[in-house]
């Protein structure tokens, strides 16, 4: 069966598991694009109460409360209804834009294990771009087919009888095997073998079995393990995958898996069936948790409006939806004018007459929070000269984004291309870690380094961050960027990034770290129109000392 | 809500457990904070940590569990001033909680409809006297710390706004968790917490499968779970009862206060409030544990907790310090 049919079917056997007992799986992650291909998924899961949410819903919404408008229309108190009073599965579209706030508020709900379930859509375009980390931990199944959907696809129904998982009964030695395959592939915490083995009753009560099965462990381990996966487990020594050994190997090769295996039966099957699952790029695309939230706390970068905090700004007409505050002055304001036709129209009304349309919300200026994104140019040329030196100045402004409170990522580019080696984060242990390893060589893609740091600049300004570009080269840029060898094509590529970075008003600075300074760089510095440093001959104290001085310029 | 997880079936993390239990002992100590990896039953343990809690006694209506009608706040208008027991408060504070749903704010509902000045109580009004449990306490929005910073600090709730002006007592622990990944604590707030404890997944596969077989257990039979670990609960619960009576009675000699002061000194950690905490901590542990002295082995316990917040942290330090604090310790104590 080709991989793309059989991830089809592993979907229809998570929403056959999904369909029969939502909360205890706590729900699932469906990454698809919406089509009709996801549309199909959903019918499978047509005979489950679903309700829908989104990212921006309010608390009122969510918890219940008071309906202001209503009751300001009516003239009695009137509340909203809350949503988590009976137990339902909740479906949360357009997942990958909800906010750390709404996720912890969904996960507290789904700890309180009260019967609700969670389906979150998750719609996001590349890696980078998930549900919070926080929900998908919660939540046992990954629905992600690859490929069409095939010919009369669809998912087994259960059975009208509930499944009674509860009495499926569990050896020691099915839970010792769940476990461990969960450590095998680095997944630390402990929902997952938890998931896992809620997964694995279920799986055995719709099959009518009243005893763990091999093959019930197999398919949780199937569905709950790979999306979680932080490595892929160490080749084990099994004759089968090994290339032929020499033969003076090959019997203690035997000996040893023979007196390994009692312990644990089906382990290594089991290891192989969830690798084959895993993503050819794991290792590489590895992302820290906590990326993909959104900024917190104030900072120096530019300025937003919200309702919630920072200086006052005059207030506005608006809806009151639970999060903004009402401006009751203002409010009173509005609605004084109208009291004596109001009284008239409605006689029967004591006090004062107010009307949705009077409300005044307040609202507040505050800055957004800046995030410095070093690219560093990791490339022969500048290793040889001084790599280590710009590694040293980028941890000295680290310790100052520290102070400051600013958020930093790492792109480094060499070789061929450039890749984002720390996405935005306030974790600086990372960012050192992660700079520590950085490895030189190769040629010099300046503008796939550029390219790569305008993109994410463009990310992160959506998600409310102010971008600054520190670029760290020495300028000699040899690689274009389709990655053919050509100084000119390469130059020419760079400069047309440049302009591109321009256009998207981002700010940057540029560290000439070659040995002597370099007119193509000024050249580029000034397409950018970012200050630029040639420091022929600096420590990484004057380094940093020349980029603080520019920024706060 | 169903009955949570008990605490006494948590497997392992001993450190956190006994961190909570000696804020159960004596609630000044001033709060625990529990950094750690996700799915490492932080919350589990806060939650088993509510059920755990001896019940007080509080005015039926009082919006601020007030023991006697006496304390109760001027405001508020009482309803019955029967004196009832009640479960310890433990009290979420959602991350998106507006500062009105924090700290109390103008009844909008009755200024609008009615045309009265009322104030409706916030989540701060409903965590005195018990406990305040913030989950991502490092993703909490900055003016909403400010305002727990200050309540923490004085044990009072001060609401001067929209014409009100309320007072009412705000005494609670603070109990905060968080995954250091996502983001760094202010050191202001970190300095606020009495206790600190990093929590990991357990290493070992042989812990790990416990654990999964308790919460199996635990889901697949509820009743007899719980009944097996009730009893044990009960036994931690009537030692914290005790430790609480024994309390005033532990003597310190001065030796152990010099012996609190060249450890602070030693690590350099800013202020008197290190010492303070140390002492208080390892008084209701000697409490606990029903010593009548307080020794050094107590302060050598529980040292790691109550001060490897406090040091000057370098931003790059890739170590714990927890592991800084655990060397001092050994070299001053000897």
């Amino acid at each position: 069966m080709s991989p793309e049919a059989a991830s089809w079917d592993r979907a229809a056997l998570a929403l056959t598991l999904l369909a029969a007992d939502p909360a205890a799986l706590g729900g699932a992650v469906i990454r698809m694009r919406a089509g009709p291909d996801r549309d199909r998924v959903m019918a499978q899961l047509a005979a489950l109460p679903l309700r829908r949410i989104h990212p921006t819903i309010s608390d009122d919404q969510l918890f219940g409360g008071l309906d202001l408008a209503g009751t300001l229309e009516k003239g009695q108190l009137i509340e909203s209804k809350s949503f988590f009073k009976n137990p339902c599965t909740a479906l949360l579209t357009m997942a990958e834009r909800c906010g750390p706030e709404l996720a912890a508020k969904l996960a507290q709900q789904l700890d309180a294990d009260a019967g609700h379930a969670l389906i979150l859509f998750d719609e996001g375009a590349d890696a980078d771009e998930t549900a919070p980390a926080a929900l998908r931990e919660r939540l046992a199944l990954q629905i992600a087919p690859e490929g069409r959907i095939p010919e009369g696809w669809g998912a087994v129904p259960a059975g009208t009888k509930a499944p009674d998982a509860a009495n499926v009964a569990v050896s020691a030695a099915d839970i010792d095997t769940l476990t461990t395959l969960a450590a095998a592939f680095g997944i630390d915490s402990l929902r997952a073998p938890l998931l896992a083995l809620r997964t694995a009753r279920l799986h055995a009560a719709i099959h009518g079995r009243e005893t763990l099965a091999e093959q019930d462990i197999a398919a949780a381990a199937e569905l709950v393990y790979p999306q979680r996966a932080t490595r892929v487990p160490e080749q084990d020594a099994s004759p089968e995958d090994e290339p032929p050994a020499p033969p003076e190997n090959s019997p203690d090769d035997g000996n040893t898996d023979d007196s390994q295996s009692p312990s644990l039966p089906d382990g290594d099957m089991l290891v192989e069936a969830v690798r084959a699952l895993l993503p050819a790029d794991l290792l590489a695309g590895l992302v820290p948790a906590g990326t993909t939230r959104k900024a917190g706390g104030s900072g120096d970068g530019q300025k937003c409006k919200g309702n919630r905090r920072g200086r006052p700004l005059p207030s506005r007409r608006g809806r009151l939806d639970g999060q903004a505050r009402i401006d009751l002055v203002a409010t009173l304001r509005a609605a004084a004018p109208w009291q004596p036709l109001r009284r008239q129209s409605v006689p029967a009304g004591t006090g004062l007459h107010i009307r949705p349309a009077d409300i005044r919300l307040k609202r507040y200026q505050e800055q957004s929070d800046r995030l410095l994104i070093f690219a560093v140019d990791a490339s022969g040329s500048a290793a040889m000269t001084r790599l280590n030196e710009a590694k040293g100045a980028v941890e000295m402004l680290l310790a100052q984004a520290y102070a400051a409170r600013d958020h930093v990522a790492l792109i480094a580019f060499r070789g061929d291309g450039a890749e984002v080696l720390l996405p935005p984060t306030r974790s600086l242990v990372q960012t050192k870690r992660r700079l520590a390893a950085l490895p030189g060589g190769g040629g010099t893609p300046l503008a796939a380094g550029l390219q790569q740091a305008a993109l994410l600049a463009k990310q992160c300004a959506a998600k409310g961050l102010t971008p600054t570009v520190v670029l760290l080269t020495d300028g000699r840029a040899n690689i274009a960027l389709d990655g053919r060898a050509d100084r000119t094509a390469a130059q020419a590529d760079a400069e047309q990034m440049a302009g591109l970075l321009r256009a998207q008003q981002i700010s940057a600075l540029v560290i000439d770290m070659s040995v002597r300074p370099q007119e193509a760089l000024r050249g580029l510095a000034a397409q950018l129109q970012a200050p630029y440093l040639a420091l022929p001959r600096a420590d990484a104290q004057r380094l940093s000392g020349a980029v603080s001085a520019a920024l706060s310029g | 809500m169903k009955i949570p997880f008990p605490f006494s079936a948590i497997v392992g993390q001993h450190e956190m457990k006994q961190a909570m239990i000696l804020t159960a002992v004596d609630p000044g100590i001033g709060g625990v904070l529990v950094f750690g990896d996700r799915g490492t039953g932080k919350s589990t343990a806060v939650r088993a940590l509510a059920a755990l809690l001896p019940p007080i006694t509080v005015v039926e209506s009082c919006p601020v569990n007030a023991a006697t009608t006496a304390e109760c706040p001027e405001w508020a208008e009482l309803g019955s001033k029967k004196r009832v027991k009640r479960p310890t408060p433990v009290i979420d504070l959602p991350l998106g909680a507006t500062e009105d749903r924090v700290v109390g704010a103008l009844d909008i509902e009755r200024a609008l409809t009615r045309g009265e000045k009322a104030f409706e109580p916030g989540l701060l009004a409903r965590a005195n006297r018990g406990y305040l449990y913030i989950d991502e306490v490092n993703l909490l929005e900055d003016h909403i710390v400010d305002l727990l910073l200050d309540v923490a600090q004085s044990g009072e709730n001060v609401v001067e706004r929209e014409g009100l002006s309320i007072r009412h007592p705000a005494r609670f622990v603070l109990v905060g968790s968080g995954n250091p990944e996502e983001g760094e604590l202010r050191p202001q707030l970190l300095d606020r917490f009495g206790l600190s404890v990093e929590v990991r997944s357990p290493g070992d596969v042989a812990e790990r499968v416990e654990v999964i077989r308790r919460r199996d257990a635990f889901e697949s039979d509820r009743e007899a779970f719980l009944q097996h670990y009730g009893t044990e609960d009960a036994k931690v619960r009537n030692a914290i009862l005790k430790a609480r009576k024994r309390l005033s009675k532990i003597t310190t000699p001065d030796a152990i206060l010099t012996d609190c002061a060249t450890l602070c000194i030693t690590l350099g950690s800013d202020g008197l409030r290190g010492e303070l905490t140390l002492l208080r901590t390892a008084r209701a542990l000697a409490a606990y544990e029903g010593a009548r002295t307080l020794k050094r082995e107590h302060l050598r316990a529980i040292a790691p907790s109550a001060l490897s917040h406090r040091l000057r942290r370098d931003p790059l330090d890739e170590a714990g310090s927890g592991a800084r604090v655990r060397r001092i310790v050994d070299e001053v104590l000897g």
